[in-house]
């Protein structure tokens, strides 16, 4: 029964709990619903509630703990000797998904029956001629093992099918029934409704949680798989990137220090963009602006805060980068690289002006003013009240703004990918291309990837040293920059 | 108590009339001038940048939304195109685009002469001057219209990149000297088709609805599927991220106990914020993709990546909103014998709404705009169908989205794509502009003062 | 509480210092100071009291233009210091500042340390040759404001660290330093307790010596210790302006006696 149809049982059966609920509620009460504990739409809700969020949740869970449960206990049973690697298994489980997946069809297209999918033999029947039939192609001959498996897999998922949809809808009809029992003119159905509620809410804000647990999980997984398989002594500290896609392992070099040299060499040049324009300006339009020029220029400069990267990443690529190399690299015979460390770093310095502008604007703003008129009073100008007396006072406030704008930086993707280029090198000239962590975790990631080779799983020891350097930062700033608020509060 | 009443040393300033300003504060007033000065350089800086940046994607990008076309009378010759004579589409099929081409060439030669225009060029040259694509559009035309085989028909078909950037002005005479593309004979026929009206250029509606074309045929290039499948992301995620990331905020904001896990998850929340966006990409890809089962391109599982990036950013919003609601409101209800539960959803939500959904609609947008965690799900693969409708299972159909879309065309050599992706950024910058004024409109509509 | 000084209170016929006449103050619409008429005395301590919100310390800034910060507060008529107009457009008000200093209402120390806040007034007026130079002038300062000896052993802790009075005085010791002629001080004790109240007025009462004080103050108790004139404000008025024996004994208009006999205030 398609997931579709229990849905739709769901709803009717909830659908049906809304409207006698809250009949047995006030046919309880006599009629007179002023009798009842609650009103009498909590009924209603109540019944209605006890029938779906409980069957919904487990079918959700069901669903995705189902395929992986189904995968490892077939993948028990292919033979070890059909394989050599991991790699390998995984090719033979898509097989044996893809295969059972035609079965599945062709049974439902009346070309086989069911029982003949269930003990046709590889040896006598073209089994791949019959999916193409169906429309499902396989690469492959289909051997034994694979349609063996493919069999059991389908058997398998039938049972669990059916265990499911059981599972469900008894669920969905206990809580009916159990509910529609209790209800009566006494029962506390709002508190009851209530209670459903405030779960349903914990679960919502435990999310932001799950998350970042997932993010450690994912990444911490494979970056074992990939330190299982090369050594991680020289991914910290070798100095040359040179993944090898041929060689299947072995001849890599996946050194993460020209990486983090790149990275760290564009965010540096971002920095040095962003933090004179984005405090200079922060200054300007909290301190000496009117009115009518903030009002004009500050929603000006917040416009690019909210342009995408991807459009940095195209100015980087078509105008800054061709400008910088025909105009400054060229003629000083310093590169000929259009992609360059000073093409996404100033680039990526102008997407941080207003990061950091709006940031230091709100904790200049917090300085009190008591500190300015101290100042004044003692025949200051502004500019020195401002450069002796706010910016000291608000020191540890903008340090935070510039540590979480390095963060971005470190962090960004799309500005490198298209203005830094691909070659991982440790150089100081700024107009050659280099690369960063994240232009590798891209292009390790995408296109052909194998989850068992370690140029593929480098990118998650890749991710996991960004999450952590990123991590680091954000903390610190948040820490900076709370304590900062707490003094002036 | 003090000794010390004899008078500091001073210089002249304060002593003297206050009219003449001395040196040192000429001095000191000079810097304040500069200082001034370079808080407003720094603030046209950033003016300024913002002006070249959308003058440089407008430039290069406004020419997509024009195309080049010409004029050809075709003679659908029946025994070429429907051997077994029955007009049936399903037997008609079987003749592939290559027994359309001679037709399309013939009808353009046969056009050229028609009009009167002399050229020595040879049929292939004369062929190249059209897209490889109208060919295609030919058949799909012919397949769903059966009845025009055996007649001559006037078709408007795609002119070829090279002289669509003629046109455009990126293709010179200069230039096809050096290319093996075209020629300047071709451009100068080009030409001739213009001053004959036979060769036409209008708004290329193609490139909004069309699915993207091959490497080759940059003029074929359209952002349809891409514009479907950010649609169907930013569905998912308001579909999620919207009761999601209110439910959270109004548990944090009015429910909560001041304890250790709040904040936990208060930490949490802004940590998240921060996280940059190409982890998210690897949690997709270890958690939906790898473990989960999800198919690769799928807008769900882009839209269930972008609902994590932007539940932060929503739960923000929301719960500032929720704060700006004075706790009379709630002592309100709360004293005339409303639950708790009710005095929030009855009253402090309704009156944050607004709020909440100006903070959605800015999350919304930057989900939008974001490329880097898309890529690593497998929204780069190039798609030509479109994905079904969402009832139909459309959100597991491969798709992909605009910003990806941009990356995608970026990463082909022909200089025709530069036009193409910056008109796929004028697009998305329009959305975003829409969205923001949608924001910005509802901010100034709804907003109260307490 | 002290009688010595009721007795000490000659009043002084030191030359005028201060000239307003005529003066209005606008904040956007509001008509906040009307019409005031005032001479004050060099090297006499002058208090303005008055209710809340009846413009004494409006007036009190316009004396060192501290209301051009305001954006929205416009000042009328004229106000001579030694008869020369400080609204002219030749003046600068920074010259303007170092010579008319001011304490204000809460204790607002710089977030740096005890020497830096004396010294940041020498320093941005240049005022000291060298570093030695630079010592005189914070010590000089901060005996002056009768700290020095609370802090001398330790002028590099913060400012903020110090206690509410200790700050006030800091800031009155940085005032100081700047070597005014004339010093401003709004309610320069409201913030603080009975016991630092008492130094810092001890304090004022020295400086009379060397300044020309203008003390605002809500507290009528004070305004008869510390200050030789009074100007009683009454709604953006000056309504009475004398020797301070004279006008909390025997004032001659109605409201001010309302006024110190607490029938309003």
């Amino acid at each position: 029964m398609p997931v579709i149809w229990m849905l739709a049982i769901i709803a009717i059966l909830a659908g049906a709990g809304i409207v006698l609920g809250r009949k047995k509620a006030l046919a309880s009460a006599g009629g007179d619903s002023r009798l009842l504990h609650s009103l009498p739409g909590y009924y209603g809700a109540n019944v209605a509630l006890f029938v779906a969020a409980p069957a919904l949740l487990v079918l959700a869970a069901w669903m995705v703990l189902q395929p992986i449960l189904i995968e490892s206990r077939v993948a028990a049973t292919v033979p070890e000797d059909a394989y050599e690697t991991q790699g390998d298994l995984s090719l033979i489980l898509a097989d044996v998904r893809r295969v059972a997946r035609g079965l599945d069809l062709a049974v439902e297209q009346g070309t086989i029956t069911a029982e003949r999918a269930g003990d046709m033999r590889s040896e006598f029947t073209d089994v791949r001629q019959r999916l193409a039939e169906v429309g499902v192609a396989v690469g492959t001959e289909v051997d034994r093992t694979t349609l063996t498996a493919a069999q059991r897999y389908r058997v398998l998922e039938g049972r669990a099918d059916l265990a499911m949809n059981v599972v469900v809808l008894l669920l969905a009809i206990g809580g009916f029934g159990l509910m529609y029992a209790k209800t009566d003119k006494d029962f506390r159905a709002r508190n009851s409704v209530e209670a459903a509620i405030m779960v349903i809410l914990i679960g919502a804000s435990t999310i932001a949680i799950l998350t970042t647990l997932g993010i450690v999980l994912s990444m911490l997984f494979e970056t074992m798989n990939f330190f299982r398989q090369y050594p991680a002594l020289e991914f910290f500290f070798s100095t040359t990137w040179d993944p090898s896609f041929s060689g299947r392992g072995g001849s890599s070099e996946l050194g993460i220090l020209p990486l983090l040299w790149g990275t760290l060499y564009i965010s540096l040049i971002a920095l040095l963009v962003a933090v004179p324009i984005g405090l200079f300006s922060a200054i300007y339009l909290s301190e000496y602006a009117g009115k009518k020029f903030r009002g004009f220029a500050k929603p000006l400069l917040e416009v690019l805060a909210g342009i995408p990267t991807i459009v940095y990443g195209l100015f980087a690529l078509i105008t800054v980068g061709p400008l910088l190399r025909d105009a400054i690299a060229s003629p000083l015979g310093l590169g000929t690289s259009a992609s360059s460390v000073m093409t996404a770093g100033l680039v990526m310095g102008i997407m941080l002006i207003p990061f950091v502008s709006s940031l230091s604007d709100d904790i200049i703003n917090a300085v009190p003013q008591a500190m300015r008129d101290g100042s004044y009073g003692l025949g200051a100008t502004q500019s020195e009240t401002i450069r002796q007396v706010i910016i000291p006072a608000a020191l540890p406030g903008i340090v935070g703004a510039i540590l979480l704008a390095a963060s971005r930086a470190i962090g960004e993707t799309m500005i490198v990918v298209l203005g830094a280029g691909a070659a991982a090198r440790i150089d100081a000239n700024p107009f050659e291309a280099m690369t960063t962590v994240t232009v590798k975790i891209v292009s390790q990631l995408t296109g052909d990837t194998d989850f068992s080779s370690p140029e593929t799983l480098v990118a998650f020891a890749l991710g996991l040293t960004l999450f952590v350097i990123t991590l680091g930062l954000n903390v610190l700033a948040l820490y900076i920059v709370r304590k900062y608020r707490e003094q002036y509060e | 108590m003090t000794d010390a009443t004899a008078e500091t040393p001073r210089r002249g300033s304060g002593m003297g009339s206050l009219m003449a300003s001395d040196d040192h504060t000429a001095k000191r007033n000079a810097r304040e001038k500069r200082f001034r000065m370079y808080g407003l350089v720094a603030v046209c800086t950033g003016i300024l940048m913002l002006v070249l940046l959308l003058t440089s994607i407008l430039t290069a990008g406004l020419s997509a939304f024009r195309q080049t076309t010409i004029e050809i009378s075709v003679t659908l010759d029946a025994d070429r195109l429907d051997p077994e004579g029955n007009r049936d589409p399903a037997d008609m099929g079987k003749v592939t685009t290559f027994g359309y081409a001679p037709l399309l060439r013939d009808g353009l030669i046969g056009t050229i002469e028609g009009a009167g225009i002399e050229t020595d060029l040879g049929a292939r040259d004369v062929a190249d001057l059209i897209s490889d694509e109208s060919v295609a559009q030919l058949r799909s035309f012919v397949l769903a219209n059966p009845d025009v085989v055996g007649q001559t028909i006037p078709v408007e078909v795609l002119a070829s990149g090279r002289i669509d950037g003629f046109f455009k002005g990126r293709v010179t005479y200069e230039t096809a000297e050096l290319d093996k593309n075209i020629s300047p004979a071709q451009l100068r026929l080009a030409e001739d088709l213009k001053a004959a009206d036979l060769l036409r250029t209008g708004f290329n509606w193609r490139f909004i609805t069309a699915p993207d074309a091959s490497t080759t045929r940059p003029e074929a290039a359209g952002l349809g599927v891409a514009i479907l499948g950010s649609l169907y992301m930013m569905l998912v995620v308001l579909c999620l991220a919207l009761p999601i990331g209110v439910a959270a905020s109004i548990y944090l904001e009015e429910f909560a106990p001041q304890n250790r896990i709040t904040d936990l998850i208060e930490v949490n929340i802004s940590n998240l914020a921060a996280v940059p966006s190409i982890v998210f990409g690897i949690l997709g890809l270890a958690i939906f993709i790898n473990f989960a089962g999800l198919p690769q391109s799928a807008p769900i599982v882009g839209g269930l990546v972008l609902t994590l990036m932007t539940l932060p950013t929503i739960i923000i919003a929301t719960r500032a909103s929720l704060k700006s609601v004075p706790p009379s409101i709630r002592d309100a209800a709360l004293g005339i014998g409303a639950s708790k539960m009710q005095s929030v959803f009855h009253h402090v939500l309704p009156l944050a709404m607004p709020g909440i959904l100006t903070g959605t609609i800015i999350g919304l947008a930057q989900a939008l705009g974001e490329t880097a965690p898309l890529l690593l799900i497998g929204m780069v693969a190039f798609v030509r169908e479109y994905p079904e409708a969402p009832w139909d299972g459309g959100l597991f159909d491969p798709a992909t989205a605009l910003p990806v879309q941009v990356y995608n065309f970026t990463q082909r050599s022909d200089p025709a794509f530069v036009e193409r992706a910056s008109g796929a950024i004028i697009v998305l910058l329009v959305f975003l502009l829409i969205m923001n004024l949608t924001a910005i409109f509802l901010r100034r509509r709804f907003e109260r003062r307490w | 509480m002290n009688d010595m000084r009721l007795t000490e209170r000659a009043v002084d016929n030191n030359g005028t210092k201060i000239r307003a006449k005529g003066v209005q103050v606008y904040y956007g619409d509001t008509h906040a100071i009307k019409n005031v008429d005032v001479d004050i005395a060099d090297k006499t301590v002058t208090a303005f009291i008055g209710p809340s919100g009846c413009g004494k310390s409006t007036f009190l800034r316009c004396i060192n233009r501290m209301n051009d910060t305001i954006s929205v507060a416009r000042v009328e008529g004229d106000i001579l210091i030694d008869g020369e107009d400080i609204y002219d457009k030749r003046v600068d008000p920074v010259q303007l500042r170092a010579k008319v200093g001011m304490v204000f209402q809460k204790p607002n120390p710089f977030p740096k340390s005890i020497y830096d806040n004396v010294a940041y007034g020498p320093r941005i007026h240049g005022l000291a040759k060298d570093k030695a130079d630079l010592d005189g002038i914070v010590e000089s300062a901060l005996r002056r404001a009768a700290l020095w000896d609370e802090v001398k052993d330790r002028l590099t802790a913060p400012g903020t660290g110090l206690s509410g009075g200790q700050q006030q005085r800091l800031c009155i010791a940085r005032a100081v330093a700047t070597s005014p002629e004339v010093l401003l001080m709004d309610e320069p004790c409201s913030a603080l307790d009975p016991i630092a109240t008492d130094q810092v007025e001890n304090l004022i009462h020295e400086l009379r010596a060397n300044y020309s004080v203008v003390i605002v103050t809500h507290s009528m108790s004070q305004a008869s210790r510390v200050s030789q004139k009074t100007a009683y404000f009454h709604l953006g008025e000056m309504v009475e302006y004398g020797d301070t024996g004279d006008i909390f004994t025997n004032p001659k208009d109605e409201r001010t006696e309302n006024y110190i006999t607490g029938r309003i205030g």
